[in-house]
Order: C-alpha cells, then sequence, then structure tokens
C-alpha cells in the first residue's frame, strides 16, 4: 500500500492524469466572444440604461404621477411636474443620477403608463461622473434611439405577466 | 594604449578591417540578447496563451493577428508610465533591485550552448557558473521586498528567500548526479556525453538518440529538477513570494512601471534559463531525437529551441492545473522529500558506476 | 596580460572599497550588500589566478546561501546604531591591536611569498597544468586527504544535527499534520457504511 502510494507519487500519477484532463479542456471549443465585436445574447427583461418612452404620435407618456420617484429605494429620481404647453400635467424635471441608480426595475414596474424603462443598452460607461446625471432631454432622447427594441422587448415580455 | 587596443580588439574587433582576429564578442552578445529577448517576449504570450486556452479563454488576442504583439504593446505601456518610488524606500537600492535581476537572469545566457560551439563563453565550470548565478537571482527579489519599506513586499521577499535556498540544494544534487555519469562541468560535453552513451547502445539501436538521454536512467532526478525549477523561478505552484491572494503582489507590490517590466522580464529570462538548462541536462541539448536522415538535416539549435520550448510549455502548463502549495508542504517538498531522494540516487548513481565502469570517457579541456 | 592587469586592479579595488564600505556604512542592510558585492569581486580574483572552481563556489556557497541568511537575519533586526556606537571608544584599543596582528600575520604570508620564490614551487603538491582545476582539487581532496575531507564533513553534520536537537522541541498535545497519511486516504479507510435498523440506533 505504502510501495504503491510512493510510487504514485514518484511517478506524478495524479499530475499526468490532470495534465491529460486540462490538455482536454486546452482543445476544447473556447468558452469567451470577440467582445467589442461580438455580443452575447441578451434577455428581454434585462434591466439596463434608463429611456423616457413617447406615443407613437410623439407625446410624452410621462404623466408625472412620480409613482417612480416614490418607489425608488436608492432615491435617484427626482421629478417636477408642471403644465405642459397644452395646458396638461407632465413633468418639468425628470432626472435620474445614474450613479445611484441600483438597476432593481422598481420604476418600470412601478410606471403605470410604461413611460420609464430599462432598455436593453448596457454601453454607456462615461468618461466624467457628470455624464451620469441624466436629464429628462437625455433620457427621450434615449426612449427615440431604443425605441423599437424597447417595444419588442415589452412585448415578448408581455405573456408572461 | 596596448591594453586598450587589445580590449578593444577583444570586444569589437572586425575581421574584414584587418583589425586582429577576435571576432568581436561584443556583436555575438548582442545578437544573443536580441535573439532572447524577442524569445521572451513570445514565451510570455505563450505562457498567457496557454494559461487562457486551458480556462477556455482566448488569451490576449487583439494586437497583431493572433494578439502576436501584445508583449512588445505591454513594453510601450510600462515604458512609457511614470514610476512611483514609495514615501520611507531606499530609493537606490528600491531601484537597484530590478536591474540585479535582469543582469542576473541575462549573465548566465553566456554559457548556454544552442548548437555545438555555439556558446558564447564556452568555459570550463559552465554548469557551475549557471548555478551560482541562478543562485545570486534571490538577491533581486531580497533587495526589492526590503527597500519597498512595506509589509506585503518583506514577506514576500523572506519567502522567496527561504524557498530559494532551498530548492537550490536538490538543483545542486540533481546536477552532481548528471556530473557523475558526465565527468565534465562543461555544458558542451554534458551534451555531446548523451548522444555518445546510454540505452539505445545498449539495445543496438544507436539511431535512438533520445533513449540515449539522461531522462530516461535519471528519471527520478529528471522529475525533482523540474519540480525545484519551478520553485527556484517562483513559477506557481511555488509561485509563494508572489502569492497574490495573500501578499497582493509579494515583492513587487510597490512596483510600477519600467522596474515592474525589469522584474517580469527577468524572472521570464530565468524561466527560459531554467528551460534551456533542462535540455541541456536531460534532453540532449542540440541532438535530433532520432539520428537518421530527415531529423538529421534539421540545424541543432532548432531541436534546441523546440526541446526548450517543450519543457517551457511543461512549466506553464502546471500552472493551469497545479493548485499553489502551503508555505511548509512546500519547505516539506523541498527539505523531507527531494533532498532525500537526491542523496540517495548520488549514492545508487555513483554505486552503479563504480560497479560497472559506465559512464562517459571522452571530452574536452584535457579530461582523461 | 595587461588586460588580466587592468581587471586585477578592478576587481581588488572594488573588493577593498566595498571592504571599507562593510564596516562604515551606517545601515546593517547596505554593510551585507557591499559584502556581497566584496564576495563576487574576491570570486573575480580567483577567477584571474585560473582557479574558476573556487571562484564559483565562493558565489555559490558564500554569496548564494551564507550572505542570503545574513541578509535575512539583518533585515529582521531593529538596530539602533547610536546604543551600539556608546562603547565604540572603550573597545578601539583592543579592535586595534587584533587588526594590527591579522595585518602583520596577512604581510608575513604574502611577504613570504616575495621574498621567497621557492616557497610557492616546492609545495607538496605541485599545480599540475594539464588538467583542469576542478579535476586536480578532486584529485587531491578525495586521495590524498580523503580522511580529513570526510572528517571535515562529518565535524559538519555533528553541527548540524546538534543545532537542530538544540533547537527543536516537540510540544505535546499540538496536533500535527502527517501528510502522507492524509495523501494516503481513500473512501475504504475514510468511510465506514453501516446499516442501522430503524428504532435501535448504532448501538443496537
Amino acid at each position: 500500500m505504502r510501495i504503491l502510494q510512493f510510487l504514485n507519487s514518484l511517478l506524478l500519477k495524479e499530475f499526468v492524469a490532470a495534465f491529460f484532463l486540462s490538455m482536454k479542456y486546452f482543445f476544447a471549443p473556447k468558452a469567451t466572444i470577440y467582445y467589442p465585436f461580438e455580443k452575447g445574447h441578451v434577455s428581454p427583461r434585462f434591466r439596463g440604461e434608463h429611456a423616457l418612452r413617447r406615443y407613437a404620435n410623439g407625446e410624452e407618456r410621462c404623466i408625472a404621477c412620480k409613482l417612480c420617484e416614490a418607489i425608488c429605494p436608492a432615491q435617484a429620481i427626482t421629478i417636477e411636474a408642471g403644465p405642459s404647453k397644452e395646458g396638461v400635467r407632465r413633468t418639468t424635471r425628470y432626472d435620474i443620477d445614474m450613479t445611484k441608480c441600483i438597476y432593481c426595475g422598481f420604476c418600470q414596474e412601478a410606471c403605470p403608463v410604461d413611460a420609464i424603462v430599462e432598455g436593453p443598452n448596457f454601453e454607456y460607461a462615461t468618461e466624467t461622473r457628470e455624464e451620469l446625471f441624466y436629464d429628462k432631454a437625455k433620457l427621450l432622447d434615449n426612449g427615440d434611439r431604443w425605441e423599437r427594441e424597447i417595444a419588442q422587448n415589452l412585448s415578448l415580455d408581455a405573456p408572461y405577466r | 594604449m596596448e591594453f586598450f587596443l587589445s580590449a578593444l580588439d577583444y570586444l569589437l574587433g572586425i575581421p574584414f578591417l584587418g583589425w586582429g582576429e577576435n571576432v568581436g564578442f561584443i556583436y555575438k552578445g548582442l545578437l544573443l540578447l536580441v535573439a532572447l529577448l524577442i524569445f521572451v517576449a513570445y514565451f510570455l504570450l505563450a505562457d498567457r496563451k496557454i494559461w487562457a486556452a486551458v480556462q477556455m479563454r482566448r488569451g490576449p488576442n487583439l494586437v497583431g493577428i493572433f494578439g502576436l504583439f501584445q508583449s512588445f504593446a505591454d513594453m510601450l505601456k510600462f515604458v512609457f508610465k511614470e514610476p512611483v518610488i514609495p514615501a520611507g524606500s531606499d530609493k537606490f537600492v528600491f531601484l537597484l533591485a530590478p536591474f540585479v535581476t535582469v543582469m542576473l537572469a541575462l549573465a548566465a545566457w553566456a554559457v548556454i550552448p544552442l548548437d555545438y560551439g555555439w556558446a558564447l563563453a564556452d568555459i570550463n565550470v559552465g554548469i557551475l557558473y549557471i548555478f551560482a548565478i541562478s543562485s545570486l537571482g534571490v538577491y533581486g527579489i531580497i533587495m526589492g521586498g526590503w527597500a519597498s519599506n512595506s509589509k506585503y513586499a518583506f514577506l514576500g521577499a523572506l519567502r522567496s528567500a527561504a524557498q530559494m535556498v532551498s530548492y537550490e540544494v536538490s538543483i545542486g544534487f540533481v546536477i552532481v548526479t548528471v556530473l557523475l555519469l558526465v565527468g565534465s562541468l562543461n555544458l558542451t560535453d554534458i551534451v555531446v556525453a548523451q548522444s555518445e552513451m546510454g540505452l539505445a547502445y545498449v539495445l543496438g539501436v544507436p539511431w535512438m538518440n533520445f533513449l540515449n538521454w539522461f531522462w530516461l536512467p535519471l528519471f527520478p532526478m529528471f522529475i525533482i529538477f523540474f519540480i525545484s525549477l519551478l520553485a527556484e523561478t517562483n513559477r506557481p505552484p511555488f509561485d509563494l513570494p508572489e502569492a497574490e491572494s495573500e501578499l497582493v503582489a509579494g515583492f513587487m507590490v510597490e512596483y510600477g512601471s519600467t522596474p515592474y517590466m525589469m522584474f517580469m522580464l527577468g524572472e521570464y529570462v530565468a524561466i527560459v534559463l531554467m528551460c534551456s538548462l533542462t535540455t541541456i541536462l536531460f534532453l540532449g541539448g542540440w541532438a535530433a531525437p532520432l539520428e537518421i536522415a530527415p531529423f538529421t538535416w534539421i540545424p541543432g539549435a532548432v531541436w534546441f529551441i523546440l526541446k526548450v520550448w517543450l519543457v517551457f510549455f511543461m512549466v506553464s502548463m502546471v500552472k493551469a492545473f497545479v493548485p499553489r502549495y502551503r508555505y511548509d508542504q512546500l519547505m516539506r517538498l523541498g527539505w523531507k522529500v527531494f533532498l532525500p531522494i537526491s542523496i540517495f540516487m548520488i549514492f545508487v548513481v555513483a554505486l552503479v558506476l563504480q560497479l560497472t565502469g559506465w559512464g562517459w570517457h571522452g571530452g574536452l579541456g584535457g579530461l582523461a | 596580460m595587461s588586460l588580466q592587469l587592468f581587471f586585477f586592479y578592478l576587481f581588488s579595488t572594488i573588493t577593498v572599497a566595498s571592504a571599507f564600505m562593510v564596516i562604515a556604512s551606517r545601515n546593517p542592510v547596505h554593510s551585507v550588500l557591499f559584502l556581497i558585492l566584496a564576495f563576487v569581486n574576491a570570486a573575480g580574483i580567483f577567477l584571474l589566478a585560473g582557479a574558476e572552481f573556487l571562484a564559483m563556489i565562493l558565489i555559490v556557497v558564500y554569496v548564494g546561501a551564507v550572505a542570503v541568511l545574513f541578509l535575512f537575519v539583518v533585515m529582521m533586526l531593529d538596530i539602533d546604531f547610536a546604543e551600539l556606537k556608546k562603547g565604540i571608544l572603550q573597545y578601539m584599543p583592543i579592535g586595534f591591536l587584533i587588526g594590527i596582528v591579522l595585518f602583520l600575520e596577512l604581510a608575513l604570508v604574502a611577504g613570504s611569498w616575495v621574498i621567497l620564490p621557492e616557497v610557492a614551487s616546492s609545495s607538496v603538491l605541485p599545480i599540475d597544468d594539464t588538467i583542469s582545476n576542478t579535476r586536480a582539487l578532486g584529485q587531491v581532496l578525495y586521495t590524498r586527504y580523503v580522511y580529513l575531507f570526510q572528517g571535515a564533513a562529518i565535524i559538519l553534520l555533528v553541527a548540524m544535527i546538534g543545532a537542530i536537537v538544540l533547537t527543536l522541541h516537540h510540544r505535546k498535545n499540538v496536533k500535527r499534520q502527517d501528510i502522507i497519511e492524509q495523501v494516503a486516504r481513500d473512501p475504504k479507510t475514510a468511510i465506514d457504511v453501516v446499516k442501522v435498523k430503524s428504532g435501535q440506533g448504532l448501538n443496537g
């Protein structure tokens, strides 16, 4: 028993076994992708960068009910309400501090009109901290830019709600 | 005046200008240096690629095709960064340490024979020279660790000192067994001896050269040498001086930019050196594995480099699949396992040589 | 020849200078580093004298092992130099005396070489130029002086074992790791499969 064990360790039995095991993985297909050129699958429920949506006629969805502001656990959202040009209640200010946001998705759950949503975009790193303090214009711009993907994701997720 | 002329002649002698007989020593040295540095750049890349492949990653692949220029990009990055010298450090020793590491690692290459007669300096005590230089390698680490004025760096340096001193002993004994077989300290002799005696001759198939090499008759020593070389060069699983999970980066914690690069360079040059030493001692140096037509056409230096790559591949793979040793396990392995086995093997080898009269009896330097 | 002379002066100047720095530098770690420099340059002088084996052994043993341990110890010490320098005047005369004795002895050894050149050639074992000095050393050590050599080795071994015995003490009640035992464990020795009847437990 002892002799067998001595021979095993002298001849590096486990070492050789480990070598062949790792050679198997050496030639196995790679698990990684060429990230900037090749992207992984993103779920329709993915909670990425925020966006404010519009109706098809271009009217802002947000009615300034402040439910998102109330539910936000990180208190990242700041809203001020006032009458719009047409005289209906709309936001005069809608800020999200992206450095505070924890991407919990409560705002989009709370929204009665699907106005604030977290879109599929996750590549919005900035060079300065200030660029991450999003205002209403930036959020509406995001909404216009990502509307197609957001609408598709919402419709894909709709059957499960 | 005469002295200066003779010195210049030795270093720079240009035969076609009719200025002495020496082919400038300095040119050969520079050629070796440049070739070595380029090779080391690719050894570094290969190391990262192999490690990545085992973990099913791709490794560096953006700089140049397949990331072939990654090491050069890294070098540029290191060179253009600002070196930070910590407050309270011993500035001179702090900056001296990486130089010591690199210089010693490069100095040892002077005696490595890449092919028959290709050694920069084919000295009589070549193997002892390499052993001496590699035993000095620990100073770069100790000086760096001490001069950093940091606890992590100091602990790394202390570990390194104890580790390298322990494993040098078993490396020394392994070398002694090889020397018993060869009877010469000259590296060229050691390589030549491996092709002129051995199992292939006993079996009557002298063209199967790879059976002659010392890895077979000295198999346990071959393994001990391989493991000791990992410990000697601070490679995983013996990378305790820089164990990132405990000591952040060990003796290199406070280093950045060019000094850090020199540490890394010295480390890899030392690894490649130890790989070449394995090739010379156990894998027949520049000799072709089979002494038949297509193999003997390939020049010896190519075989040498291929063998060094093979050993380096193993060194790199070990990093991928062996977990790091705990410090007391490392010491136990060195002193309680390798030392007795290697001393025992010296007895066995000496006894066999004495009883049978085997061993190599040719050679250079007037050895009878 | 002139090249050799140049290197001799280079090595010896650096050796003497760094030997001076060993005692002159304020930081003990610097002292040890200068000591190493002195060792390496002494090895260079050995090389010039054609004793390449001795040169390499000097580096391997003294620089590679002994000085590492020196450095090891010195780096760990917290030396207060003001404290150390207090008694310097008190010890100065005796230190000076020992220094002079050492110097005179060295001068005698070196002087006899110059005064009586025959001393070198009349040594017991003439230097044989036809064989490498590694072999020459081996031939002397393992034939003529083999008993003395082995005796020295045994004395060193006894000293080593003595040091270990003096410092090693096994404390009781401390659990120790037996790696061989641990590695030898397999499911057969580690797990005991027992069929337990319900309601009876293991005692039944």
